[in-house]
């Protein structure tokens, strides 16, 4: 079916992702998921940040508001190092479970749970923090094991001097086939890696140092991040990076093959497409 | 051999699937389920092993400068009690004001501030943490908790140290986030409550008194008499005794003033606010927790926080 004249398409099927990095991949994704929506519930207790040890309330660094003339509506307002931008609908004000407007930083849609509830959101988070830890500590040991890290992330000189390259080839949504496309490409290794070892563990360490506790017992935690409240608005800055993270991630994955790729990640078969020039040499095996 | 990836990727997906649309679609659901409460309340025990292991007893926590200190300290939950009896001790100063201490004591004793004042004290510039997320930094002076616990001589069977204040809680107050909405209890799912949940029915104020205020545009006024229950608190003899555990008279060199808890307020600066009970009457030892408000060990833990607050 893909014959063309003088052109033949070879489909072959490589093992690309072992049953480990599948498994914790999933469970890395609905963990995340309920980290963030009960993360954004707390964060709803108190939706402003702040750069140091102690809470300027008057000069936060970034707010979440609702602001109200009069008797008209509210109106949502996020304020970010001094600049205001009114987000009605989605932040400062957004429906209630009846459609009615009502004063609330995140939406109920984007809150574990719907409803303003600091204290089960608080639970939530802090269980599937335990989670987030013990599954992400089983494929940094697969990763080592495995030699998937040396072998598949980190990039090579070569791979470093593709970077223009692999850029252009990103902007116009071209991806690699054939051999290359056994490898990830430059681009792709260098964000994985700063996910994997620079978002994540920044993003769980900054969570641990709010914690009074460890502060106590680790006070270096609060020279790291220059202050309990600096270290908050880190862990969501971190949070904010891995939202965007995952939607580029949720973009690259249909326009590179959403079949095939969806089935690496669940059977870890990636199907390899070669283009050869003419039939006789394709037949070769 | 070839059907195997086939059977297999179809369990996985739809295994992944299930998982994300229980999670999604159940949250509240789950968040009342028993076992899945049992598994938070097992969170809470593992965060205070754990903490308590990494932490000696008496590691401290970080002291600040004088620099440091917030210009404003947010006062919260209470700033103005409406209780009579704390309103005639506000009006004479607290003159006649006596703290009590009492429970499995050997000695049990009542207190002047004069007496408190007297006894040997510390003053530390410490950072308070709010439950909510936000941080002032105050300078607190006070009578070391171990040091009446030593004066009063608590019984070997004595666990706890209770905290019992002057302040009445109404129920539908409730940290900053949830003054905006109070939908958790309008709508009935109440996931937050606790299980002795069903506190509402037994004060009829709860439902309609934040939607009332925030219409209204006005909070309860002071001298009002909210029917819900007393605020108290309670800790373990561990952080009970630890060095910077203190009863907290005079907060940035002026006697503590009414919203952040005059006369006396509990500082334990390894724990989040909630913790530091103010408008302290009484002090009682404790060999359980099961017999004070619906048993979880304070008014925020009754309302689904967690006892241990080291997180």
């Amino acid at each position: 079916m893909a014959e063309e004249v003088g052109r033949h398409v070879e489909r072959h099927k490589i093992y690309r992702h072992s049953v480990v990095v599948r498994i914790t991949h999933w469970l890395n994704a609905a963990i995340l998921l309920v980290m963030l929506m009960s993360g954004l519930q707390i964060f709803n207790a108190h939706p402003a940040l702040y750069w140091g040890e102690k809470s300027l309330f008057d000069a936060p660094w970034a707010a979440i508001t609702a602001a109200r003339a009069g008797n008209d509506a509210p109106r949502g307002v996020t304020t970010i190092s001094g600049r205001s931008f009114t987000t009605t609908g989605l932040l400062g004000v957004s429906n209630d479970v009846t459609g009615q407007p009502q004063e609330r930083a995140f939406p109920r849609w984007a809150t574990i749970p719907a409803d303003q509830s600091l204290a089960t959101g608080r639970r939530w988070h802090f269980l599937f923090a335990w989670l987030l830890v013990i599954n992400g500590l089983l494929y940094l040991a697969s990763g080592v094991l495995t030699r998937h890290f040396s072998r598949d992330l980190a990039p090579t000189v070569q791979d470093l001097g593709h970077i223009p390259r692999s850029i252009w080839d990103h902007v116009r949504f071209r991806f690699p086939e054939g051999d290359d496309a056994r490898r990830y490409n430059v681009l792709q290794k260098l964000t994985y890696l700063v996910v994997i070892f620079g978002i994540l563990p920044v993003l769980i360490v900054a969570g641990l140092t709010m914690s009074p506790g460890l502060d106590a017992a680790f006070p270096w935690l609060l020279d790291l991040f220059g202050g309990r409240q600096s270290a908050r608005t880190i862990h969501f800055l971190c949070a904010f990076a891995l939202v965007l993270f995952t939607i580029v991630h949720l973009i690259e994955v249909p326009v590179s093959g959403v079949i095939n790729n969806l089935r690496s990640m669940i059977t870890g078969h990636y199907e390899i497409e070669r283009r050869t020039r003419d039939v006789s040499t394709s037949l070769q095996p | 051999m070839s059907r195997r990836p086939f059977s297999r990727r179809r369990f996985l997906a739809g295994g992944a699937a299930t998982l994300t649309g229980a999670m999604l679609a159940g949250c509240d659901r789950v968040s009342s389920n028993e076992h899945f409460q049992n598994l938070l309340d097992l969170t809470e025990q593992t965060n205070l092993k754990l903490q308590r292991l990494l932490l000696r007893a008496e590691q401290p926590a970080r002291e600040y400068l004088e620099a440091d200190i917030s210009p404003w300290f947010k006062p919260n939950g209470s700033t103005d009690p409406a209780d009579a009896e704390y309103r005639q001790h506000v009006r004479s100063n607290f003159a006649r004001w006596q703290l009590v201490v009492d429970g499995l004591v050997e000695r049990p004793g009542r207190y002047t501030l004069a007496d408190l004042r007297a006894m040997p004290s510390r003053t530390q510039i410490t950072r308070h943490d709010c439950v909510e997320g936000w941080s002032c930094i105050g300078k607190w002076r006070g009578v070391p908790l171990a040091h009446l616990l030593d004066q009063v001589v608590p019984k070997p069977q004595a666990r706890y140290v209770v905290f019992h204040c002057a302040d009445t809680m109404d129920v539908g107050e409730t940290f900053e986030g949830g003054e905006q909405d109070n939908t958790a209890d309008q709508a009935g799912t109440g996931p937050s409550q606790a299980p002795g949940g069903g506190a509402p029915d037994a004060l009829p104020t709860t439902n309609d008194a934040p939607r009332q205020a925030a219409q209204d545009h006005s909070a309860p006024a002071a001298g009002e008499a909210p029917g819900g229950p007393k605020y108290y608190e309670s800790i373990d003899l561990v952080d009970a005794r630890h060095v910077q555990t203190i009863l907290a008279y005079d907060m940035n060199d002026k006697a503590l003033p009414v919203p952040n808890g005059a006369p006396l307020r509990l500082r334990l600066e390894r724990q989040l606010g909630y913790k530091m009970a103010k408008y302290v009457m009484r002090i009682e030892l404790a060999g359980n927790l099961t017999q004070f408000g619906q048993g979880r060990g304070g008014y925020w833990e009754d309302q689904g926080y967690d006892w241990y607050a080291g997180i």
